[in-house]
């Protein structure tokens, strides 16, 4: 049994549920639209148009962590999970593959939807405000990193629900852990923020006028952001390989 | 038919969760060739076993093998076992196809015993619905379909005819006895004893997580009145929530 056998089992399961292709196209139109209002509703001259008209990932990435969660809850709440590994008894294999489809996926979707933000966006900002244009490095740099971000918190999704294998506790500690972990770590200091893979996003990956406590590279701040699913990933597959399915 | 249609063999088998003993010592052999059904009251420990079987559980102490080697080391697990531990174990909004072709993506079985096996279990016309609308009888129909999708040696089947019409019921003991018919593994769990004497050839019983009897349905009738008789003398005291 090669990686590629599971790879495509995990790959059919993925485009034959029509939930998650739905789910994922309305993830994308809102992270597009939003970023259009943001666009229209710039007005400062001196501001970051870019990172103003990439905001709408902070509900896209919840659209890709929920569905990277329930890629995995759900079949522990069906017991499919049970068929999937006397099917494919080598249980690293399964996750690792289950990390790819659905982080393959939902990096292609992050990228097609920042990227519509993006020219959507920069097309309905007003004539006062300066047009920042993909040809820039420092531009396309931010988008382009804005999608990885919502690769990225798909494989914390995915991460997270083979930790815990429920799928209303994995949801609730997804997001708490973006958006409420952030103030609460935050009020004892700026200096956390960078650690933050929510205030990661839209200060540093997506920002192209650099802001203050975010003088790291974003390509390090990508980084460390990436270290977030690589440890749920590595504690989920130690639960995966050493307790009963 | 699968080639390496394996004897199963457990051997000391033990598994524990926190004080409770669920399978105990436990040794048997199932044979190729006939229908060997797995008895017990409930929480006897019958599903455990299959799990540790299946390399699904852990187990404490003891060991299972399939033809000689562990589950977790069969090259294509699917090719050479098939189970089915719980009827419903599939995704509700998936079709029946896909939970099929995606299974035999997994063990590189040609994409045409997908068709073959819904025919087999009957679910052709329904192939494309999805799943979660199925009823019970129909989501064990197709839990046999993924089962029989690698052309295995070795079958496992947990209360396969749990929820099943008595059609459905006749359905699943001839196909029982045909796969066994033709050379295969096949081991069934039950809890009704009535079926097993219907459909099995052999048994193993076990109370408590632990052997009882190991014995043909036979034997066991020309002991007592009737299997319920005889089963009940051998279960007696080793039934826990009565």
């Amino acid at each position: 049994m090669s990686f590629g056998n599971v790879l495509a089992m995990e790959w059919i399961k993925l485009r034959s549920l029509r939930s998650t292709t739905w789910v994922l196209a309305a993830g994308m139109l809102v992270t597009a639209a939003l970023g259009m209002v943001a666009g229209f509703n710039t007005r400062s001259v001196t501001g970051d148009p870019t990172s103003n008209v990439l905001s709408g990932v902070i509900l896209g990435q919840v659209v890709v962590g929920v569905l990277g969660v329930l890629c995995v809850t759900s079949e522990y709440s069906s017991g499919l999970i049970r068929v999937t590994l006397a099917a494919v008894p080598r249980r690293r294999l399964v996750l690792a593959a289950k990390a790819c489809a659905f982080g393959a996926l939902a990096l292609v979707a992050g990228e097609v939807a920042v990227f519509a933000a993006f020219l959507g966006g920069i097309a309905v900002l007003r004539p006062s405000v300066p047009h920042p244009a993909l040809s820039d490095p420092t531009v396309l740099r931010a988008v382009a990193l804005t999608g990885a971000y919502l690769g990225l918190v798909a494989l914390m999704g995915v991460g997270v629900g083979i930790l815990v294998r429920h799928s209303a506790a994995a949801v609730a500690i997804l997001v708490g852990g973006l958006f409420v972990l952030p103030p609460i770590v935050g009020a004892a200091g700026h200096a956390t923020g960078r650690f933050m893979p929510e205030m990661i996003v839209g200060n540093s990956l997506a920002a192209v006028n650099s802001v203050q406590g975010f003088n790291w590279s974003p390509w390090l701040e990508l980084g460390i952001t990436a270290l977030y699913p690589a440890v749920l990933l590595t504690a989920g597959c130690i639960r995966l390989t050493r307790q009963d399915a | 038919m699968g080639q390496g249609a394996g004897m199963i063999e457990v051997r000391g088998l033990t598994k524990r969760y926190g004080a409770t003993l669920a399978v105990d010592g436990l040794s048997f052999d199932v044979q190729p060739g006939v229908v060997t059904g797995f008895l017990g009251p409930n929480g006897s420990g019958k599903s455990t076993t299959m799990r540790m079987i299946l390399g699904q559980d852990m187990p404490d102490a003891g060991r299972a093998t399939i033809g000689g080697r562990p589950y977790a080391s069969l090259r294509w697990p699917l090719r050479e076992v098939g189970a089915v531990l719980d009827a419903k174990a599939f995704h509700p909004g998936r079709s029946a196809r896909a939970h099929l072709t995606a299974l035999a993506a997994s063990n590189a079985i040609a994409r045409r015993r997908v068709g073959e096996v819904l025919a087999e279990v009957g679910l052709t016309s329904v192939a494309s619905r999805r799943a979660g609308t199925f009823s019970l009888g129909m989501a064990q129909r197709l839990g046999i379909a993924a089962a029989l999708l690698g052309d295995p040696g070795v079958l496992l089947l947990d209360e396969p005819v749990n929820g099943l019409d008595p059609d459905g019921v006749r359905w699943i003991r001839k196909l029982l006895r045909s796969l066994a018919g033709s050379g295969r593994t096949v081991l069934v769990s039950s809890h009704l004893i009535s079926e097993m004497a219907l459909t099995a050839d052999r048994l193993i019983v076990i109370g408590r997580g632990r052997l009882l009897a190991d014995t043909t349905v036979t034997e066991l009738t020309a002991r007592g009145h009737s299997l319920e008789d005889a089963f009940f003398a051998l279960t007696e005291g080793s039934v826990q929530y009565r």
